[in-house]
């Protein structure tokens, strides 16, 4: 007998909430990114959690498929956050409010 | 049993404080290297729960190949940038720490009880690791990912083609392709010149 999969489900779910918080609470555009990778492996904890609850390598599977999604979503952003950069040599988040004004 | 409770409690205490201590650095750098530090023992969660290759991908794409793009761009943009401490909606920090802390609650509970509820209990606790010892954790996920989840396969390789070429028309300077737009100097650009 391990240790039951409830914990590691525990854990996952305090980083996600912590991803969350941080995604709120910072201002730098690149922080705010990676807090949101933060809440992403959080999840990629409980799809492996799942998996062993499961008996199958389903959850795994699904671990990839966010990795690459993950990728993705980085390189994007981190291009985005690049280009508004040189626009406003800022990477705060706040000074991004022209649709607000 | 005792080993492995050890090695968890090492992996907990690293990855929660690690999350926590992201959230509480104030240098862009140091909340990159407190997600690495999350990852690799995530990586270690990965390793107790028998999936061997996920952990590995995890320590290369993540900790290696996504952590340095991150580390790369604060580079660029300069290290020494502090973020601004001022908050413009005051109301906003405790909001966030109450409401995540609400949500924490919530997820708690879940993991604790709506497991057993929902899904059926854990029925397959030992079938992973005959999995992990008969096919091997590499070809049993080979085989899942090339035979029955082929379509979302070739669905992410579209995604990664779609990025690329949306980052090379993201980063393409403007004005070398013809006249697009004029990019107003920013003060960087000013002092550099």
């Amino acid at each position: 007998v391990s240790v039951a999969p409830e914990y590691y489900l525990a854990l996952a779910g305090l980083m996600f909430t912590v991803g969350v918080i941080g995604a709120l609470v910072r201002r730098n555009a690149i922080v705010i990114f990676m807090f949101i990778e933060l809440m992403l492996n959080a999840v990629n904890l409980a799809f492996v959690t799942f998996s062993r609850m499961h008996g199958g390598v389903e959850g795994q599977v699904l671990v990839f498929f966010v990795l690459v999604v993950a990728a993705a979503e980085v390189v994007v952003g981190l291009a985005i956050i690049t280009l508004i950069f040189r626009y406003r040599a800022s990477a705060s988040v706040d000074d991004v409010s022209l649709l607000r004004r | 049993l005792i080993f492995e409770l050890l090695v968890f409690g090492v992996m907990f205490v690293m990855a929660l404080g690690a999350s926590l201590a992201m959230l509480f650095a104030p240098n862009a750098v140091h909340v990159a290297l407190f997600l690495v530090a999350t990852q690799v023992a995530l990586a270690l969660a990965f390793l107790l729960q028998g999936a061997f290759f996920v952990a590995a991908v995890q320590i290369i794409v993540y900790a290696g190949a996504i952590m340095v793009l991150f580390l790369f761009v604060i580079m660029l943009l300069g290290v020494d940038r502090r973020e601004a401490l001022i908050e413009p909606l005051p109301a906003q920090r405790g909001l966030a720490v109450g409401l995540g802390a609400l949500l924490a609650a919530e997820i708690l509970y879940i993991a604790f009880q709506g497991v057993n509820l929902v899904a059926g209990g854990r029925d397959g606790a030992g079938a992973l690791t005959a999995l992990n010892e008969d096919p091997g954790n590499v070809k049993a996920l080979a085989r899942a990912l090339f035979s029955r989840y082929l379509l979302p396969f070739e669905a992410t390789s579209i995604l990664l083609v779609v990025a690329i070429v949306g980052v090379m028309v993201l980063a393409r300077r403007i004005g070398a392709l013809g006249d697009v737009v004029e990019a107003p100097p920013t003060e960087r650009e000013g002092q550099a010149a």
